[in-house]
């Protein structure tokens, strides 16, 4: 199916703009139609349908859904509730009061924040574009697995004494939920979905396979292959160091991603770098420190910064041969 | 009329006092809006996505940019 795609790029890069083939030039504006035009279809697609499970599923649905469940389902839940449902980094702190407010336990809580920001349609579809979807699903299926072990760590090991206290004595009040949308609701809801989000990240998807088809011949491949290739075995703990204190939206993350896996650089390595920016930044550990202490947030990223390795050599060694 | 936007100040809660401020502008209504950027103030107020907008003591919206209808809904 598609193949559409490559038929429009050979139609514009032959017929429209009328290059000569085989040549660079022609390569690199073949590259650039056939994998802008895919990644906006496949991406507008793919919110649109996640647009129609998010008519149905709110942060504040996930909470009560999650409130008195056993800690087992919970985390299961949580860590899927997470991965269909987006919100602003800057709601984490209002997010994680509600839950515990609600009665839900820290680990579960934990599997909703660590999973919510892993998987989502941005990085799905790019890797799913790029690696193939065998590899966009045991993706998917890592973010979910981190949370929940995440989740099942935390409470494991009690750490909810390294709450700040106040926050257990935070009373909300109940505040009804927006009514039940109907059919045609939902669909205008998708719709705008669509709309909003490629309206904010279309030029980071124009610029990374820009680069991605610019690139080729500039930073010589052979330097990545060097640093960060597969016979580093140093790549990937210094790719989640680097990562972890980073902020940068999952957009962002578009052209860098791009040029990486154009170089080369082992999958693994990109996964662990793409986790670690996207999962938690230095930013975000200022706001989680309002009602987390320094031992849990240090906790917290070092789980990260250990799973995200392991992650990572675990792909480079199952999908070495990428 | 008094328009309450609560939220911790990232760039959609700017979006959401922008549209709101365009659009009472337009509507040649006038309109103060005031900001919650305490966490737990905006938890008190039983929100716990942002940015959410809250007129006459109700959370009337949550969890995202409002749109351009529910803006002007509001402000008639």
């Amino acid at each position: 199916m598609l193949e559409i795609f490559t038929h429009l790029a050979n139609w514009f890069t032959y017929h429209v703009l009328a290059i000569d083939k085989g040549t660079r030039l022609a390569d690199a504006v073949h590259f650039f139609v056939e994998d802008t035009s895919k990644i906006f279809f496949l991406l507008a697609l793919m919110i649109y349908i996640l647009g129609f499970a998010r008519s149905y599923v709110s942060p504040e649905k996930a909470r009560s859904w999650l409130t008195g469940k056993t800690r087992m389902t919970g985390y299961i839940l949580a860590a899927m509730l997470g991965a269909i449902t987006p919100f602003c980094s800057c709601s984490s702190v209002p997010l994680f009061i509600a839950f515990l407010s609600a009665g839900i336990p820290l680990g579960v809580t934990m599997a909703f924040l660590i999973t919510s920001p892993l998987v989502n349609e941005i990085i799905v579809v790019l890797m799913g574009n790029a690696l193939g979807m065998k590899f966009m699903l045991a993706y998917v299926g890592t973010g979910i697995g981190l949370g929940i072990i995440g989740g099942l760590v935390i409470d494991w090991l009690k750490l909810d004494k390294w709450v700040e206290p106040y926050v257990w004595d935070i009373k909300m009040p109940e505040f009804s939920t927006a009514e039940e949308a109907g059919w045609k609701r939902r669909e205008r809801y998708a719709r705008r979905e669509v709309i909003d989000i490629i309206k904010r990240i279309w030029p980071y998807i124009l610029i990374g396979v820009g680069l991605g088809a610019g690139l080729h011949g500039f930073v010589p491949r052979e330097w990545f292959l060097e640093h960060a290739g597969a016979d580093n075995p140093f790549a990937v703990p210094l790719a989640a160091l680097v990562g972890i204190p980073l902020y940068a939206n999952a957009a962002s993350i578009i052209p860098i991603a791009e040029v990486l896996m154009n170089k080369g650089v082992p999958v693994g390595t990109i996964l662990t770098f793409i986790m670690s920016i996207v999962a938690i930044s230095l930013p975000e550990m200022i706001i989680l420190r309002k009602v987390l202490k320094p031992q849990l947030l240090l906790f917290f990223a070092g789980f990260l910064f250990v799973a995200f390795v392991v992650v990572g050599y675990l792909f480079n060694f199952i999908f070495g041969g990428l | 009329m008094e328009i309450t936007v609560l939220g911790r100040g990232c760039p959609r809660c700017e979006s959401t006092v922008q549209r709101i401020k365009r659009e009472a502008a337009e509507l040649g209504v006038s309109v103060t809006v005031t900001k919650i950027t305490d966490e737990v103030e905006i938890i008190k107020n039983g929100v716990m996505t942002t940015p959410a907008v809250k007129i006459a003591g109700k959370i009337v919206h949550a969890g995202g940019i409002p749109s351009i209808e529910a803006v002007r809904s509001w402000i008639k």
